[in-house]
């Protein structure tokens, strides 16, 4: 493991295999009488949310403490950030106050990038999404639950559905599911797919019925209302009837397909109640195996010998990369 | 854990000192020790410590259940997530833990592993077992003990006292990991490990 996570693409295979791997052992911890594990025992993990979030950092900070590490929650409602101050200025206090790692969520993309490459902190970077950029962790949380159903991803057929212009979990799906093999196919109106989307690793498509015939499983994207500032399609209506998850396309699927949906969903629109609800809607599965994930990306950032502040040429030979 | 390093360069001045029939005859005398410590098989649970610690854990269950004619609950229990040195190395990956169906709460654990050296593994092991439930009693068997101790710890259950020098590695081999059974005791420079 590098000594942030930015990017999905970050991951080589092996990296992400180990994250996975290691997130298998620790989802029996949920079982357990005494969920928690003396690992990181004295370091601080710092939540630090810009942007709107429940799940992802109730998970992260559920993922800390189970690790008995000490989270610092920050947002930026009720801080100095809303009397102007500026990213520096709030990297340089967390410098100033120790922290081990940092958990961002940024409304512009880039800033975790920012943040671990301008020398202003020490810390682990983790990036918990940025803008419509990335979210590696929402990434690798479904890939574990993917593999939980489907077994190892080589030539599994992944297709996801919806705004993909400005989801950051289909940037990271897409790089994260082809590195462990499977074969991605986007499924957006014109409108929502990004310029330069022929560069990333998958196949695209503007109809979804001939799609679903085949695949693994199903990814629903949500209708992000608040990015919505032009006229990406006609009526919520129309987009619901062509790229919405209703029971006729439920049924098209192949019976052992599961359906995704990185949450919060908008029911009746992007997915039917009905299906959201079904027996093959991995969707409340996905929360309980993202703290699982979580801790296994801070064990394996924050536990090793913090190579990046001695020489890295002292590396092990097996995880050769520590500066990103 | 065995050894610190796996480096098969140093063939120099390795010997093996305990053959897979002394390894045999080792175990079946740790299964009649452990039935006769504890006056039969009930409560017991047997927990290897991975990696080679698993299979010589369900061996010793198998030998019990030879003399008992019930099956005896073997598993496993990685500790890595409970070592002392996890800010001296890189992050390693987890090990399978297998707890047996019916817990270990009140029952008699006794923890397995190949050799016993700093104690620390063991140290490990006595609070993941503290985070998993509440035994009766704690008890420790091992295939090897060679000596320097860190910690005030003991094995109950030996299967051979090796007396070794600190730039000496001790290496298990079991037929469910390596080619053949066997112990080897190899002259060696590398810095010592903590296992």
């Amino acid at each position: 493991m590098k000594h942030h996570l930015l990017s999905s693409a970050d991951l080589a295979r092996d990296d992400a295999v180990l994250v996975l791997d290691t997130a298998a052992e620790l989802l029996s911890l949920a079982d357990r009488p005494i969920k928690k594990l003396p690992t990181l025992r004295g370091r601080t993990i710092v939540n630090l949310f810009f942007e709107d979030s429940t799940r992802t950092r109730i998970s992260f900070e559920a993922a800390a403490k189970r690790l008995s590490a000490d989270v610092i929650n920050f947002s930026a409602k009720g801080s100095s950030v809303s009397k102007g101050e500026s990213l520096k200025d709030t990297a340089l206090t967390l410098e100033a106050m120790g922290a081990d790692a940092v958990v961002i969520r940024h409304g512009s993309s880039g800033a975790p990038h920012r943040l671990a490459n301008s020398g202003w902190v020490r810390s682990s970077v983790v990036n918990a999404g940025d803008g419509t950029h990335e979210h590696p962790t929402q990434a690798l949380l479904d890939a574990f639950t993917m593999r939980k159903h489907l077994g190892d991803l080589d030539a599994k057929r992944v297709t996801i559905v919806g705004d993909v212009l400005h989801s950051r979990v289909a940037r990271s799906n897409a790089l994260l599911l082809s590195t462990l093999g499977a074969e991605v196919t986007l499924v957006a109106p014109p409108t929502l797919l990004p310029v330069g989307v022929e560069t990333w690793p998958v196949q695209t498509s503007y109809d979804l019925d001939t799609s679903l015939d085949k695949c693994d499983a199903v990814m629903m994207l949500r209708v992000q209302a608040e990015r919505m500032d032009a006229a990406f399609f006609p009526s919520a209506r129309e987009y619901s009837r062509r790229y919405g998850l209703d029971d006729r396309r439920f049924k098209r699927l192949p019976e052992h397909a599961i359906v995704m949906h990185p949450g919060p969903m908008n029911r009746g629109m992007e997915i039917s109640a009905d299906v959201a609800d079904s027996a093959r809607s991995v969707i409340v599965e996905q929360v309980s195996n993202g703290v699982a994930v979580r801790m296994a990306v801070l064990y394996l950032l924050l536990s090793g010998a913090d190579l990046s502040r001695t020489d890295p040429t002292a590396s092990d030979s097996t995880k050769p990369e520590v500066v990103s | 854990m065995s050894s610190a390093s796996r480096s098969h360069d140093h063939t120099a001045a390795s010997r093996e000192v305990i053959d897979a029939s002394d390894i045999a005859r080792a175990l079946t005398r740790i299964a009649h020790e452990i039935l006769e410590r504890n006056k039969g098989s009930a409560n017991v649970v047997i927990l290897g410590i991975p990696t080679r610690g698993v299979p010589l854990a369900a061996r010793i269950a198998a030998a019990m259940a030879n003399v008992e004619g019930v099956e005896i609950p073997a598993g496993s229990l990685d500790i890595t997530m409970y070592r002392d040195d996890l800010r001296l190395h890189p992050a390693r990956a987890l090990e399978p833990t297998d707890i047996p169906a019916g817990g270990i709460d009140d029952a008699v654990v006794i923890l397995v592993d190949d050799v016993l050296f700093s104690g620390r593994t063991i140290r490990a092991a006595l609070d993941a077992v503290n985070d998993l439930g509440r035994p009766a009693a704690v008890q420790l068997a091992v295939l090897v003990d060679r000596g320097h101790r860190q910690l005030p710890i003991r094995a109950d259950f030996v299967g051979k006292n090796l007396p070794t020098s600190l730039s000496e590695t001790v290496r298990v081999t079991l037929s469910e990991y390596d080619d053949n059974d066997g112990v080897v005791i190899s002259n060696t420079n590398v810095s010592r490990g903590s296992s």
